[in-house]
């Protein structure tokens, strides 16, 4: 009898936290203001250098379209996932998030969780399709600095995040601190590329390293705690799929096996 | 009233009282838009600018008042529906998962 009311009290209370956090959610959308990006704007870089970030860009998305079209001959089933860690990381990298501690507003990415669950050659087709269409669409980011975008969001942010995740499962570290290890890292890389890249666009005949060091220390208000709240959203959203469809992180090969893991998540 | 229906109220007033919190926490951060300008704008334009860099017009410029809320609510909306869409084939019950050709 306890253990059925311990039951219903806990699937209760589950489901209010679930309904809790989609009507925060719901409301927290409905309340964007302005929207404000973290992309490098249209025009900003010169020619010279918008094109070498669409040919650094260009193999890695190439590639990204490879596996899509390898996997889905292979498992049609695999499309799902795909297209929701695509919608993810579309609503996620266009969601403006009001920063108190540097009273600037911006984004999370969304590559390191695409990049756990599809791998970081799909995760850089993933980021790329969504800049686009944020490019073209939503005055957000721009078609000449798309390059240099994917390779900071969808490359180093993605190859970052996988990097981390699968050296901290290596070491044994559970579901939760790995995908916050790994969401919070790929959020960083995304800014320290960009710090990169508008540094070396920009600089003219100025030297790089301090022009760069001025911009990374700028981005550091904001980008310190998005971090950490991105970190939180990858950790919680790994360890969600796991309650949810074990079998489906096996597939993927996020995890060996649902027993090695059950007391780790 | 019902026990069942009473707990359902008390859940929804919960939910309610906890929204309105969470609306009222973040109301002032969205709505001091001046305030709270994006890193597009307080550093990457900023250096650029100073460098003699600025952005241009995007391609298609969509901002133009309100427009630009409304195409974001647009795309929030499609993205939401898209994602909401694919998150249930993922999680629904593995009977009718063969159906619907999900993972």
């Amino acid at each position: 009898m306890k253990k059925t009311v311990f039951k219903t009290a806990c699937t209760a209370l589950n489901n209010f936290k679930i309904h809790f956090f989609v009507l925060s959610a719901f409301i927290f959308l409905m309340l964007s203001g302005n929207a404000y990006a973290m992309h490098i704007s249209e025009g900003i870089l010169p020619f010279n250098w918008a094109v070498l970030w669409f040919v650094v860009a260009a193999p890695f998305v190439a590639y990204g379209l490879y596996k899509l079209k390898k996997l889905s001959s292979i498992d049609p089933s695999f499309k799902p996932l795909v297209g929701l860690v695509a919608a993810v990381v579309f609503i996620i990298s266009c969601m403006p998030m009001p920063v108190p501690t540097a009273g600037t507003c911006s984004h999370p990415c969304g590559t390191g969780i695409s990049a756990i669950l599809l791998g970081p050659g799909l995760s850089v087709l993933v980021a790329a399709v969504a800049l686009f269409i944020q490019a073209l669409f939503l005055a957000h980011g721009g078609l000449s600095t798309l390059g240099a975008n994917i390779v900071s969001m969808g490359i180093m942010g993605s190859f970052a995040g996988y990097i981390t995740f699968k050296t901290l499962r290596g070491f044994n570290t559970n579901l939760f601190a790995a995908g916050f290890v790994a969401g919070l890292i790929a959020d960083w890389a995304t800014y320290l590329s960009t710090s990169v890249e508008l540094a070396s666009g920009i600089m003219g005949g100025s030297p790089f390293m301090p022009l760069f060091t001025k911009i990374i220390i700028a981005f550091v208000p904001t980008q310190l705690p998005l971090g950490i709240l991105e970190g939180a959203i990858t950790g919680g959203m790994v360890v969600l799929l796991y309650k949810k469809r074990p079998d489906l992180l096996i597939k993927m090969k996020v995890i060996k096996s649902v027993g090695g893991v059950a007391n780790e998540a | 009233m019902k026990p069942e229906k009473s707990k359902i109220m008390i859940k929804m007033v919960m939910i309610f009282v906890l929204s309105a919190i969470v609306f009222y926490c973040f109301q002032p951060f969205v709505y001091s838009s001046e305030k709270w300008p994006g890193v597009d704008e307080s550093v990457v334009e900023k250096y650029a600018k100073e460098h003699g860099r600025e952005s241009s017009e995007p391609f298609i410029n969509t901002d133009q008042g309100d427009l630009l809320l409304f195409v974001f609510l647009l795309a929030g909306t499609i993205g939401g529906f898209i994602g909401g869409y694919y998150w249930r084939m993922l999680i629904m019950p593995p009977g009718d998962r063969k159906e619907t050709h999900s993972l």
